[in-house]
């Protein structure tokens, strides 16, 4: 690498102060568990921590990009496939319940309630 | 509210771009709790997802925008969609908690974000360093030399993980011998 090499930073990350990318996630962090809390719909509170789960990536990215720091992102790709694994086990629970219950609402699984 | 403006003020079109991507992005969040139709909630979370590999692109972070819209907008929403066709949810209209549970879940959040906000204020994130910036950090060439450098036992691991999950998957979904079918 040459030293006279002109240093390129993107366009967004020279405008665009890291505190708004933290407040943005946040945004959608706390959307995805008011998601949780509201629904009853056992697919649609697993959308919502899809969602949780994507917030914080989106913040592990923004932060290893202004840092420069590649760590961040290796992160993001473990995220990713841990969450890929944890669908697909967690769609075969919500079929068994649905097989088992009728209905995918939560509501119908009160039996470790007290 | 005035720092705002004047930070309106100095944006480009790619500053633009990125409050634009935000607002569509908070949007459809909002719409896939709020939809009454689950298979309206998969859609806005697909395009969800797409907004956010819109974001790492603007952040420089190509491979993972790539990885982004393949594994979540391509695997995972399948998934989501072939379930939620597989069990036929439409004759059953969900009733939704009461409004009180409502209320106090939205009072839940709304003081979550309330408390990260002041946390924000006082925390120091500092910005970027324009002198050792790399604007290479995100790229497969970069990414792949820590990947299969640093962390190669989680990689490896990583493909244990996923034969478990595999196997967990099968044995969850297989129907036994007194099961209804459906």
């Amino acid at each position: 690498m040459q030293p006279t090499q002109q240093v390129l930073i993107p366009e967004v990350i020279q405008q665009i102060p890291l505190n708004y990318y933290l407040i943005f996630s946040t945004a959608l962090f706390v959307i995805g568990i008011i998601g949780v809390l509201t629904r009853r719909n056992a697919i649609i509170i697993f959308m919502s921590i899809e969602l949780m789960l994507n917030a914080v990536n989106m913040l592990l990215i923004a932060f290893s990009s202004y840092k420069s720091d590649p760590t961040g992102q290796v992160f993001v790709f473990f995220i990713m496939a841990v969450a890929a694994a944890e669908v697909a086990v967690g769609l075969a629970i919500i079929v068994m319940i649905y097989r088992n219950t009728r209905s995918i609402d939560i509501g119908a699984l009160n039996k470790l309630k007290w | 509210m005035n720092e705002l403006l004047a930070h309106f003020k100095q944006l480009t079109p790619t500053g633009y771009l990125f409050w634009i991507l935000a607002f569509v992005t908070v949007l459809s969040a909002i719409v896939v709790v709020t939809a009454r139709n689950p298979i309206h909630s998969v859609l806005a979370l697909i395009a969800t997802f797409f907004c956010l590999s819109g974001h790492y692109v603007l952040l420089n972070a190509q491979f993972l925008a790539a990885v982004n819209i393949i594994v979540y907008a391509g695997a995972i929403m399948v998934l989501f969609l072939f379930t939620i066709m597989f069990l036929n949810l439409r004759k059953e209209d969900e009733e939704s908690k009461t409004s009180l549970a409502k209320i106090a879940a939205v009072i839940v959040g709304g003081t979550l974000m309330v408390l990260m906000l002041g946390i924000f204020k006082a925390a120091q994130v500092g910005s970027y360093n324009a002198i050792a910036f790399d604007a290479k950090t995100g790229l497969v060439e970069n990414l792949g030399m820590v990947l299969y450098g640093d962390y190669l036992l989680p990689f490896e691991l990583a493909s244990v993980l996923f034969l478990v999950a595999m196997v967990g998957a099968v044995m969850l979904g297989k129907r036994e011998a007194g099961d209804r079918h459906f």
